[in-house]
């Protein structure tokens, strides 16, 4: 994950003088987010439905006859224009009308809407926890800086950083399911119909996977950020007049460290929308990343298109989010410049 | 930082350091990397990512069974003398599928990573250079693609025509690109604007020739080190895509299909899980580590650059130099 391109926009000093600046800029980024989207709708249905391989073939394979595959394209509509196909299926999404599963006839609204509260609760638990370790491995490693625990630090952060999700994964079954303790589960089934919070040992080795590959970018922002702050002239000034040294770390230089580090933050809970796939694949968590590893088994093509669009979603909105918080954690930015 | 208001003097005194900086951009990269691959960081990274592609080159030739044959009757037998990693799910020899396992996955990260990169540099130093709609477009294309997981637009792409390799290389390098083309704007922007190369286009030279002379020359240190975290994405994405089923095929072997194929057998025989997973573990923090001395040695040169061509600069509070990648 870069950091790249996360620019924080700038306030125009007249950009409007009778609403807040922060709320046009929030007004203006919305906007964008939502043709953003748009064109992310149509990229999903061409990738999915235009693209050589049509859904009919999926469906019956590549040696379909001619008749056949004639027959399933009138019930699916796809003997229709393209853009009617198109405006057909953004109305449908629109509206709740999601169409019927290729796989098993259900409707795909049965088939998600309950994976979402599990995901939901995978990326809350891992970005909580992970922001927390993360930031306070930053201050200690900053505040103990070139000491033993700073290097011993920086080096896991660096080898951490490289590893896949599903080696993390397949180390933590082994140690505390399989080979060295038996403590926990090593799959996450949860049952149909029950919420992941009533089996929290499920939930154990999931979110700890998605936790551990998190971490090390936050540390890594934090304890950059944190040195800036302890650095700094007010600190200093704040220390030689007394002020006990916690007070000076979390009172005066963690306040500013925050800004910068929001924004990696923000990217990594990002990250776990793309994460999870893999994770809830390995411990058979049934979210909406193995629902779309599912989906694209069985070439579920309303699925796929119905999970694909809902992760960007979530991933364009969250974006967003991420630079109003950001921008409003730096008082210097949320005033308009005088 | 500095906030030297002295002017940069200007005479015979200051063409020495001109010419000694442009000595050392000629051939910065190759000097970086030289630096970068004998600090530290550098030697442990090459050495254990030269390892892994030793296995994985060498490996076909010496593995001691058939890849893809069933050898014993005995599937998950813990490691014999005469299977020295025992045996998978289907009874094959552990240690022959892991040495002939590694280098299609090679080629593939290596493919997608020169492919995203490439695309995605032109673009983006092309959308620095021109400006304007060119600017607006390709950027724009990168937003939509950006708004994507990798591995989510990566799986949509193979959900229909089907896992085969061309197109897993081809998505990987679609997910690569629009990063590159961030990376390589920012970074293009600052060239574009540089004297030499508005004193070139005075000169009516072509742009395309401006680009490929004088801008993308400059660009080459970040370059490598984006390559680099790219080479570190495409085996964590291909091996990820083989792994939940969606890269190489059965019976083939692969290190990622692998460790999803044994998992039932990881208490019965550890190994057929442990082997493959220690190789895509060092591959990936091997690349990583040396991508990561390669950055702090490049961040070190332009700092040095910077000196020779301010001339009088504060010094910097001993501050490290952190990459944050």
């Amino acid at each position: 994950m870069t950091l790249d391109g996360v620019v924080a926009p700038v306030v125009k000093p007249h950009a409007s003088s009778s609403s807040h600046p922060m709320l046009s800029l929030v007004g203006r980024r919305l906007a964008l987010g939502v043709v953003t989207l748009v064109a992310v709708s149509i990229v999903i249905f061409a990738a999915t439905e235009v693209l050589p391989g049509n859904a009919a073939y999926a469906v019956l394979g590549q040696h379909a006859t001619a008749s056949r595959v004639k027959a399933l394209e009138a019930q699916l509509h796809l003997n229709r224009p393209v853009v009617v196909q198109y405006w057909d299926w953004i109305s449908g999404v629109a509206k709740g009308k999601l169409g019927t599963s290729f796989a098993n006839g259900e409707t795909v609204s049965s088939l998600v809407v309950p994976r979402i509260a599990n995901s939901a609760v995978l990326v809350l638990l891992a970005g909580v926890i992970g922001t927390l370790i993360g930031c306070a491995l930053g201050i200690l490693a900053a505040v103990r800086r070139d000491g033993w625990f700073d290097n011993a630090m920086s080096v896991a952060a660096l080898a951490i950083t490289a590893l896949p999700e599903f080696v993390v994964a397949i180390v933590l079954v082994m140690v505390f399911s399989a080979l060295v303790l038996h403590i926990l589960p090593g799959t996450s089934f949860v049952p149909p119909g029950q919420s992941p919070w009533a089996h929290p040992s499920l939930l154990v080795l999931p979110v700890a996977t998605l936790v551990i590959v998190i971490v090390p970018y936050i540390f890594r922002m934090m304890r950059a950020a944190m040195i800036e702050a302890l650095e700094s002239d007010y600190v200093e000034m704040a220390t030689l007049k007394g002020a006990p040294r916690w007070r000076v770390v979390l009172v005066h230089a963690l306040p500013i460290s925050i800004a910068p580090t929001i924004q990696v933050i923000g990217l990594n809970i990002l990250y776990l929308a793309g994460g999870i796939v893999v994770v809830e694949y390995v411990f058979a968590y049934p979210g909406m990343g193995a629902g779309l590893v599912d989906a694209v088994s069985a070439r579920d093509i309303p699925t796929i298109q119905f999970i694909t669009l809902l992760l960007a979603a979530f991933y364009v909105f969250m974006n967003i989010l991420t630079d109003v918080v950001a921008l409003m954690a730096s008082p210097r930015r949320r005033l308009p410049r005088s | 930082m500095s906030n030297v208001t002295t002017p940069v003097p200007v005479g015979p005194g200051t063409i020495p350091r001109v010419t000694r900086s442009a000595r050392l951009q000629r051939h910065e990269w190759l000097a970086v990397l030289g630096v970068a691959a004998r600090s530290m960081r550098g030697r442990i990274g090459l050495s254990l990512a030269l390892l892994v592609v030793a296995i994985a080159v060498i490996g076909p030739f010496v593995a001691p069974h058939s890849a893809t044959a069933f050898v014993s009757d005995l599937p998950f037998a813990t490691p014999s003398g005469h299977y020295w990693l025992g045996t998978d799910v289907l009874a094959r020899d552990v240690l022959s599928r892991v040495l002939d396992g590694g280098w299609l996955l090679l080629i593939m990260a290596a493919a997608a990573t020169i492919l995203g990169v490439v695309v995605g540099a032109l673009a983006g130093v092309m959308a620095a250079y021109y400006r304007g709609w060119r600017d607006g477009l390709i950027m724009r294309i990168v937003d939509i693609i950006l708004a994507f997981p990798a591995i989510v637009f990566a799986l949509m792409l193979v959900s229909i025509a089907g896992p085969k390799l061309w197109l897993v290389v081809v998505a990987v390098a679609a997910t690569h690109a629009p990063q590159v083309a961030r990376v390589m704007r920012a970074a293009a922007l600052d060239i574009c604007e540089k004297d030499f190369v508005k004193a070139v286009e005075l000169n009516k030279v072509p742009s395309g020739k401006i680009i490929r002379g004088e801008i993308l020359p400059n660009l080459v240190t970040p370059l490598m080190v984006e390559t680099g975290l790219r080479l570190t994405w495409s085996i964590i994405i291909i091996a990820g895509l083989s792994f939940i089923g969606f890269g190489l095929q059965p019976p083939a072997p692969n290190w990622g299909l692998m460790l999803n194929e044994n998992r039932i057998g990881l208490v019965s025989n550890p190994w057929c899980i442990i082997a493959p997973a220690v190789l895509i573990a060092l591959l990936t923090i091997g690349v990583n580590t040396f991508t990561d001395a390669v950055a702090r040695v490049s961040i070190g040169v332009e700092r040095r650059v910077d000196e020779e061509q301010i001339v009088m600069r504060e010094e910097l509070p001993g501050r490290s130099a952190e990459p944050v990648l």
